[in-house]
């Protein structure tokens, strides 16, 4: 039933391209489906271990840069006469690097500030996050700082037998991203599923309960933020293959802040709702734009984002399919359905 | 229960926070195989000494040992790993999660596949998972919670809450098994059930230490009893000595009872 939904869904989005020839309008999907892949990201941390990265863009922004970099090559001098010199690569090779380099910062930043968690971990992430966009801006040897990194390559896939096949098309640019998409939430819906997913949930829900039947809490927590980071890396690297200049502003609390807003109006712990929220907000502008002057749209932002969870608390999905299983009865009910799927799947 | 081998050895452990002694000059001993009660009023120090057993705190002097490994310095995963397992007294499950689901975050230790087998599904891990899934269901039926598995286990009520926690811990496959306080809020017939229960481990060879204010269930249930008061031990001996210690009835009942 689920994976009937999934690949449903799937079908109606690879079918978009056919019917809508609006250059704009496939603008505005690739953007918003590449800041839906960093929200999925977001919602592994937020909605699986409970902890909120307030700083999450810089898994962002590094994957932009070091992708960009990578693929554009660089000549930096080092303190001590050290020079740095890295020859274009292909732009495939920086994605990749970029989830290696995000993941490994995600890796530090968990290590550093999962010993004390909460409160704590959101100033580490914000104050991570702040620190990159300085680097950022004031590296300008590496980084060209406020002048940016233009004529960033296309993304290319070498492909055995067609050789080099670069993506300059919004066409190919949406399909890559579609396929980046489905991937990121196969891989976040496996973890959360296996009993690395379990561990999570359970220290999410009674962290005292989870260590004494053995959970390793900064073990388990660090993976979900590698993880997590990894995949924002990777979506920062569409990003910048895909709009072809970055600049620092790329590490903008507000993109952060975009991201929270669309994993909380869809549901915290759920990706459909990520994508669900994600699409509301990534497209608004689109509607908003030709009626409201900018500084209106962000007051409608507000007022949507406060609406959404007047209605439904829990955000859009998980309300939502509480509403919809409630009127089969009480919790017992649930749970006998429930068997009765359960023993259903042990037979098949 | 002298010739029984010593499983869990507490020796002259003490406890301070700042000025305030919790704990002092604790020594005693849990057999292997052994329902060992600890008993006291309010305040006696009976949870202290349970965390110092398992790790949550660590005492300011003195040691802990277990089957002859000393877990001064150990953390709590790390004590886990020996066998020694508790439950809580409070917070026994996962409120948001099935029973069953709670069950299989309990046998999380038992599921130890690569991060890339169980990610990308792999015959190992899903066989991994089966193998999971059912010792989750042996486990609540061991328990006795069938009929409520796929509830989530904070709509239980309290006593079933209990069984999870108990089932939980039995997840880990302990050598011994730390109850703080598991029979109160549970009515009589839980309780009975309960201590049906208490002596079904103990039978597969779980040594047992019991912290509980149930007077009636602790006689019993226990082989022996280690009473302590204003953080000292007053008493120990088995049930019938205990209830004729008029040290213990003292610090029941206050000093008049025992004239009386």
């Amino acid at each position: 039933m689920r994976s009937v939904v999934t690949i449903l869904t799937i079908a109606a989005f690879a079918s978009v391209p056919l019917w809508l020839r609006d250059p704009y309008l496939m603008n505005a999907l690739i953007t918003t489906g590449i800041f839906i892949i960093a929200a999925m990201s977001l919602n592994l941390l937020l909605g699986f271990t409970g902890q909120l990265s307030l700083g999450h863009v810089a898994f962002f922004g590094i994957g932009a840069y070091v992708s960009a970099l990578t693929s554009l090559g660089f000549d930096v001098g080092l303190p001590g006469g050290f020079r740095v010199v890295h020859d274009p690569w292909p732009p495939f090779a920086g994605f990749v690097l970029a989830i290696i380099i995000s993941g490994l910062c995600g890796y530090f930043v968990g290590r550093l500030s999962f010993r004390v968690r909460g409160a704590y971990f959101v100033i580490v992430t914000i104050s991570f996050a702040e620190v990159v966009r300085l680097v950022a801006l004031n590296w300008v040897e590496l980084t060209q700082g406020p002048l940016a990194l233009t004529n960033i390559p296309p993304m290319a896939l070498s492909l055995p037998g067609f050789g080099e096949l670069a993506l300059h098309t919004k066409l190919q640019n949406y399909y890559l991203v579609l396929v980046v998409a489905v991937a990121a939430y196969l891989l976040i819906t496996r973890l959360v599923r296996s009993h690395f997913g379990r561990a999570m949930r359970g220290l999410m829900a009674n962290e005292t309960l989870a260590v004494s039947v053995g959970i390793d809490v900064t073990k388990t927590l660090t993976l979900a933020a590698v993880i997590s980071a990894g995949i924002a890396g990777a979506a920062g690297s569409l990003y910048a293959h895909y709009i072809r200049i970055i600049d620092p502003e790329v590490f903008a609390f507000i993109n952060t802040v975009t991201m929270v807003i669309m994993v909380i109006t869809g549901g915290k712990g759920s990706l459909a709702g990520t994508i669900i929220g994600g699409l509301v907000f990534g497209l608004m502008p689109i509607v908003l734009r030709p009626i409201m002057a900018p500084e209106a749209q962000w007051i409608a932002y507000g007022g949507v984002l406060i609406a959404i969870l007047f209605v439904l608390p829990r955000g859009i999905v998980p309300s939502l399919t509480q509403r919809l299983s409630r009127p089969h009865g009480k919790t017992a009910a649930v749970g006998r359905v429930a068997f009765a799927e359960h023993s259903a799947k042990e037979h098949a | 229960m002298g010739s029984l081998a010593t499983a869990l050895k507490v020796e002259q452990v003490a406890v301070r926070f700042g000025g305030l002694v919790a704990l002092s000059d604790l020594n005693f001993s849990v057999g292997e195989g052994e329902i060992v009660s600890l008993i006291g009023p309010n305040g006696a120090g009976k949870t202290t000494a349970f965390n110092i057993m398992t790790g949550f705190l660590q005492p300011t002097h003195g040691t802990v040992s277990y089957r002859g490994i000393t877990l001064n310095g150990l953390k709590p995963p790390e004590i886990a790993d020996l066998g020694l397992i508790r439950t809580f007294q409070r917070t026994s499950v996962f409120p948001n999660d099935t029973v069953f689901d709670n069950l299989l975050i309990g046998l999380h230790r038992q599921g130890r596949t690569g991060l890339l087998e169980a990610i990308l599904g792999l015959p190992r891990a899903r066989q991994s998972d089966r193998r999971l899934r059912q010792r989750a269901g042996e486990l609540i039926e061991w328990v006795g919670l069938q009929r409520r598995a796929y509830d989530p286990a904070g709509s239980l009520s309290y006593g079933e809450q209990r069984l999870v926690g108990v089932a939980l811990a039995l997840a880990a496959e302990p050598s011994m098994l730390l109850l703080d306080e598991p029979v109160s809020g549970m009515n009589a017939s839980e309780t009975f059930t309960f201590v049906q229960l208490i002596r079904n481990i103990r039978d597969r060879g779980v040594s047992i230490l019991l912290v509980e204010h149930d007077m009636p269930m602790v006689m019993s249930v226990s082989d022996r009893i280690v009473v302590l008061n204003y953080g000292r031990i007053i008493a120990e001996g088995t049930p019938d000595v205990i209830r004729n210690d008029p040290a213990v009835i003292e610090a029941y009942l206050g000093q008049g009872a025992v004239h009386a």
